[in-house]
């Protein structure tokens, strides 16, 4: 549906994309996952036919969108980083503005009507643009996305800014949008990829540095799983009696305490579970455990890791 | 290209610059109108449509000073830029909404001259070839406005570096009157100059030669601004 292939966006001498290349499936809920002034935005405004690439190309349902970009963007609906909206306008017409922008073919009333109540912006469709709460101008932003039907839908950043009952609504609404349509979005927000996508392509100063199945990240980067356990106990025991546990590879006492339990940081070899194990070790040496969590496995650190890592090798490469 | 002109022509009139400029037209227009014409006793029209065209000079720029720069300061463009338009047809819709507004005004204002008819004969022939100029003018005065609205983010900017570059172009034939001397430099300041080629239209000569260089201006300026857009995509 989508494929880019070897882009390059430079800006003099810098890179904003160094040859990316990516295809995104029909159907697929992609996040763009990568620090601020990855080239995340960058990637999208290129797709979108916004800016222009160095070289390289990108092409929405098998069309070159440089070669035919008037095609090809019939095929987008695009909501960039600052909804692009106009405040002398009300909702509605905006949202007819837009439909007669993209020349839809659609029943207006019925396709508008959909799209109001599908954001939820029924209630407010009479109101103008420049009295509504950045929340609202951004459900109109996605709105505007959503005139046409179209195959691609791609949100830039789309739940900055918004409060946190708006950001769960946001992503509901998107993972909804992910059984009909092609959806590609950015974040730098990890949460949010594992909320919303099923997969994830990672991007650091212009490069990709990851690109997999959202659950499969934490596997192929992970050697082992990291728990962090909070036991009251002899921590000279409490160490020796976990590290019998089959599948535990070490313990290590973090120094801190939560109350009278020590904190531990148990690492697993592989991928086995060992959580059950850690409880009845616990419960045999009746030594209460007021805590086990996963810890070190979250998206967080492991994108840490892997910006780090691509860090070492642009550093490497250019020392050699 | 019609949602853009209708969208643009709904600006004007839901802000306050079409009014303002719609008003501002007409009330100056009748005051030039009555100065000219009624006080002076006369029924020509040279002076009237004269003062008309610097006047012009002024106040087209504010009708297209915000045009590409609002939409660029909004981020409202990205959406232009990305949906299934070209920017061909999105430079032009913006052209026909502000070429609309000015057509108005000035077949408003001309309607003055009805004023007239009791107490004189008009030379209809001249009337018209006035308002003719004066819709050429006015369509230079603005395809230049859309191209520097389209360099800036700044609707002011916009402003005053179209009312500068408009200067230039009248400016240039009244330079040729202080250079005598060089009859080709002469020449080609003339063929040039905006106001050198009115001045024989207000004269009641229609010239085909005027006519192809104002639409040859125009059309130069709305490349221009096309070029703007195409140029910004690759940087």
């Amino acid at each position: 549906m989508v494929k880019v292939e070897n882009l390059v966006k430079r800006y003099g001498s810098n890179y904003a994309l160094n040859d990316v290349s990516f295809e995104i499936g029909e159907g697929e809920v992609v996040g763009l996952l990568g620090p601020n002034g990855a080239g995340k935005s960058t990637a999208m405004n290129i797709l979108t036919g916004y800016l222009s690439s160095t070289s390289g190309a990108a092409y929405v349902n098998g069309i070159n969108i440089l070669d035919d970009p008037i095609e090809a963007k019939k095929y987008i609906g695009f909501l960039p980083e600052q909804p692009p909206v106009y405040p002398d306008m009300t909702v509605l017409e905006y949202l007819n503005f837009v439909y007669e922008l993209k020349s839809v073919k659609l029943d207006r009333e019925g396709h508008l009507g959909e799209i109001l109540s599908v954001v939820k912006l029924t209630d407010v469709k009479d109101r103008l643009i420049r009295n509504l709460s950045k929340g609202y101008r951004q459900r109109v932003g996605i709105a505007q996305a959503l005139v046409g039907d179209p195959k691609v839908i791609i949100f830039d950043e789309p739940t900055v800014g918004l409060d946190p009952k708006q950001i769960l609504e946001v992503r509901n609404l998107i993972r909804n949008l992910g059984q009909r349509h092609t959806v590609i979005l950015s974040t730098h927000i990890l949460a949010e990829v594992q909320a919303v996508c099923e997969r994830v392509i990672i991007i650091n100063k212009g490069k990709i540095i990851a690109d997999e199945r959202t659950e499969d990240l934490t596997k192929t980067i992970e050697d082992g799983y990291h728990y962090e356990v909070r036991v009251s106990g002899p921590t000279g025991q409490v160490i020796s009696a976990l590290k019998k546990i089959s599948g535990v590879k070490s313990v290590e006492p973090t120094g801190t305490k939560d109350g009278d339990a020590g904190i531990y940081v148990v690492e697993t070899m592989g991928s086995t579970d060992v959580r059950r194990a850690i409880f009845n070790v616990c419960a045999q040496n009746n030594w209460p455990m007021i805590g086990l969590a996963p810890t070190g496995t979250d998206l967080e650190s492991i994108f840490i890791r892997l910006v780090d890592r691509s860090d070492r090798k642009i550093l490497g490469g250019r020392t050699r | 290209m019609l949602a853009i002109y209708k969208r643009e022509m709904r600006g004007y009139f839901t802000g306050v610059i079409g009014y303002v400029f719609l008003v501002l037209y007409l009330a100056v227009a009748g005051v030039i109108f009555a100065y000219t014409t009624l006080f002076s006793m006369s029924a020509d029209s040279t002076a009237y449509f004269t003062i008309m065209l610097l006047f012009s000079a002024i106040i087209l720029p504010v009708l297209t000073m915000k045009s590409f720069s609002e939409e660029r300061k909004m981020k409202t463009e990205q959406l232009l830029l990305t949906s299934p338009v070209s920017i061909p047809s999105m430079v032009i819709g913006k052209f026909l909404a502000s070429y609309t507004v000015y057509a108005a005004a000035l077949i408003f204002s001309s309607l003055y001259f009805l004023l007239l008819i009791p107490y004189a004969t008009i030379k209809i022939s001249v009337l018209v070839g006035n308002i003719i100029a004066l819709l050429l003018v006015g369509m230079v005065f603005i395809t230049i406005g859309l191209f520097v609205s389209a360099l800036t983010e700044n609707q002011l900017s916009a402003a005053i570096g179209t009312i500068a570059i408009i200067l230039v172009f009248m400016g240039v034939g009244m330079i040729s009157s202080l250079v005598p001397a060089n009859y080709w430099f002469r020449f080609v300041v003339e063929a040039l100059s905006v106001f050198t080629r009115f001045q024989s239209f207000t004269n009641g000569y229609f010239e085909l030669s005027s006519f192809i260089y104002y639409l040859s201006v125009s059309a130069l300026f709305v490349y221009f601004t096309i070029r703007v857009y195409d140029r910004r995509r690759y940087n």
